[in-house]
């Protein structure tokens, strides 16, 4: 027994509750400003998640892109890196299972899983881009990042207008069906939701995640050059040539994540104005738990039921579903400033003293 | 005649495109040569952009057409910009935190909070009315009398003129003044700064908030001259874009102003592009990624070498080595 109230006493996991405990509230007393009932909001948010099976499943297919951001950015931050790139990634990834779901013609026993490769081997090229500045020319990776998703937004949407796209829509045309990772018996158990085989990938990546860092010889190289790069090189080991393998791991989180999403969800690539966003909301997910697997998987389930939970806010409460984007913000923002969180345990900490 | 119309449209909307850009830049710089690490250019135009739009609308409506009230949303943007970025300054200055991350939640926090708003404000409608009165160009007296040019350069958005202006001020005052050299030297060396006296935390609070207002500037200036709305993807990249050119000028304000005109140009040319046909041999997409390219080679050292302010990035904790 004490063993668990340790566990919920340490500091890396009172952070991130405490946050979004403070995320949530400071969103209802936003809500309140704007004459809405957070309470009846926060009821329909859990509601619309987990009301029904098509909700549940619905809500899986939120989580699953959400876990290999965060394994992606989680993995970067291993070894001293800020990936901002997942997000670019991302979209590196989707385009190339798109290109390899609607050129090649193969039974779905090769073409599945040459699509998935071909998205998280896309995403790991793209992440070693910034890698390799990182280590040869000393460029910082988050503006590296920052620029190359942006290159890789344009390119997909190039790729879609020049080589892919469907006569009249803003969209590619369809991918074959023998590269969809969708699953017939998997969609009618949860009441034809989308939710699809890449779950399962994502939850296999964390597992990956935790062996290769923390189980491994290579792992340990890649957290000590995190730790320390003047040390581990001082130790003998190659610091850039860590650097340029940790931004492709971290790539093929991503950009599996990318495959996942295209070949799972929706069977065909869109034209973008804007970024989906799961890179970034990667950067939240692994900061929330700590970059550690189970964290990052923790974190995922949270901000997926909170995305998809608020379309429900707008019917259940009239609140505008953007309050959620508020809200991650603040929970992002306190795991960051974690001094502006301890001051609060802090103060609950001195109130009990006095009340005892 | 009509490559001079061509000429002149071009101009025009390179120095449209450029000005918003100049603002960003130059809020970006006195973050970063202070130390601070400011990706969150992006939300600060986003919440510049939003504020201008529903403080002008509704000084309009009071003041029934006035020519005043696109001014009064400007000024209240600036305001509204500080007070953003207060947060950021707050994390990263007095609680040390990861000014990256700290930056990414503030984006998220603005395009949150603005469509947010926008909804509350304007009975659930995703962008705001559309203003009744924007800025109007101004002509300057003589110069823009110069044949061709004159009116090329001389008549212009108010905003633009201001931003010209605030180049050269902020050269005077980060290079040339007191100030400007604590700045500098916090975002350096701020323990060398500390020892003779600076306060630290204050310069980057100052820089932070100015920061805040600059950016906020830019993305004022492009609900009042472009787009005449708020809207979602009003604010898409631009602020990353500053940021790129930020660096591309090798954090000076003259060499950012040259960074944001030449983006400036190239986002332009895609209309000039289009009329000559350039546009079935070069997509559009690539015109839009020559600026982050150019960025990432810049960085690289392959056109010329960007070395950014010694101490970016790291919070500066008093007593720390």
């Amino acid at each position: 027994m004490n063993k668990w109230i340790h566990i919920f006493t340490k500091e890396s996991v009172l952070i991130p509750v405490i946050s979004t405990l403070l995320g949530l509230l400071i969103g209802a007393f936003i809500m309140l400003l704007g004459a809405y009932n957070p309470i009846q909001a926060y009821l329909s948010l859990i509601e619309k998640a987990f009301g029904d099976f098509y909700s549940i499943g619905e809500t899986i297919r939120q989580i699953t892109p959400l876990i290999f951001t965060g394994l992606s950015v989680a993995f970067a931050f291993r070894t001293g890196l800020f990936n901002i790139g997942a997000e670019g990634q991302f979209i590196m990834g989707s385009l190339a299972a798109t290109i390899v779901g609607i050129q090649l013609d193969l039974p779905w026993y090769l073409h599945m899983p040459l699509a998935v490769v071909a998205g998280g081997m896309a995403g790991g090229l793209w992440g070693v881009i910034a890698g390799y500045l990182k280590a040869k020319r000393g460029v910082h990776e988050v503006i590296t990042t920052i620029m190359l998703n942006w290159i890789s937004l344009y390119l997909s949407n190039y790729f879609v207008k020049a080589y892919l796209s469907e006569p009249g829509q803003q969209r590619s045309e369809f991918l074959k069906e023998s590269s969809w990772l969708s699953l017939q018996g998997l969609s009618q158990l949860f009441d034809n939701a989308r939710i699809h085989f890449g779950i399962l990938i994502a939850i296999l990546c964390a597992v990956i995640f935790y062996i290769v860092l923390w189980k491994t010889k290579q792992g340990y190289e890649l957290r000590a050059v995190g730790f320390n790069p003047h040390a581990a090189e001082y130790a003998g080991m190659n610091v850039g040539v860590n650097v340029m393998k940790a931004m492709f791991v971290s790539g093929v989180f991503a950009g599996l994540g990318g495959a996942a999403e295209i070949l799972g969800v929706f069977h065909y690539l869109t034209i973008n104005a804007a970024f989906p966003g799961y890179g970034f909301q990667g950067i939240a997910v692994a900061l929330i738990g700590g970059n550690t697997a189970l964290g990052t998987v923790l974190g995922a389930v949270l901000f997926g039921v909170l995305t998809f939970g608020a379309t429900g806010m707008k019917f259940g409460a009239g609140v505008p579903v953007e309050i959620i984007s508020i809200v991650i913000a603040l929970v992002i923002f306190f795991v960051a400033a974690k001094g502006i969180v301890k001051y609060v345990i802090q103060l609950f900490k001195k109130e009990k003293k006095n009340m005892l | 005649m009509e490559w001079l119309q061509v000429t002149s449209d071009l101009i025009h909307n390179t120095i449209v495109f450029a000005t918003a850009l100049i603002f960003a830049a130059l809020g970006g710089l006195y973050s970063e040569r202070s130390g601070v690490v400011n990706i969150a250019l992006e939300g600060l135009m986003t919440i510049g952009a939003f504020t201008a739009a529903v403080v002008t609308f509704y000084a309009d409506l009071m003041l029934g057409g006035s020519a005043w009230s696109p001014w009064i949303g400007f000024i209240i943007a600036m305001i509204v910009g500080i007070i953003f970025a207060l947060p950021h300054a707050v994390a990263s200055v007095s609680f040390h935190a990861n000014q990256v991350v700290s930056g990414v939640a503030l984006n998220f926090l603005a395009i949150g909070l603005g469509v947010y708003l926008t909804k509350i404000f304007f009975d659930g409608s995703a962008q705001t009315k559309t203003l009744e009165t924007t800025l109007s160009k101004w002509n300057i007296p003589f110069l823009s009398d110069i044949p061709f040019i004159g009116k090329a350069f001389f008549y212009a958005y108010p905003t633009s003129f201001l931003a010209f202006l605030l180049v050269a001020i902020s050269y005077y005052v980060l290079f040339k003044t007191p100030f400007g050299l604590r700045l500098r030297s916090v975002g350096e060396h701020p323990q060398a700064a500390d020892t003779v006296g600076i306060n630290v935390y204050r310069m980057r609070y100052l820089a932070v908030m100015i920061s805040g207002a600059l950016a906020a500037m830019g993305g004022a200036t492009i609900t009042l001259t472009t787009t005449s709305n708020f809207s979602h993807n009003t604010i898409s990249g631009q602020g990353f874009i500053a940021l790129a050119a930020l660096i591309f000028g090798k954090w000076h304000p003259v060499g950012a102003m040259f960074a944001a005109l030449f983006f400036g140009i190239a986002s332009a040319m895609k209309s000039v592009f289009q009329v000559f046909c350039v546009t079935d041999y070069i997509p559009v997409d690539f015109i839009f990624i020559f600026p982050y390219v150019l960025t990432i080679l810049v960085l690289a050292g392959i056109v010329g070498r960007a070395n950014a302010p010694a101490a970016i990035g790291r919070p500066y904790i008093k007593g720390n080595r």
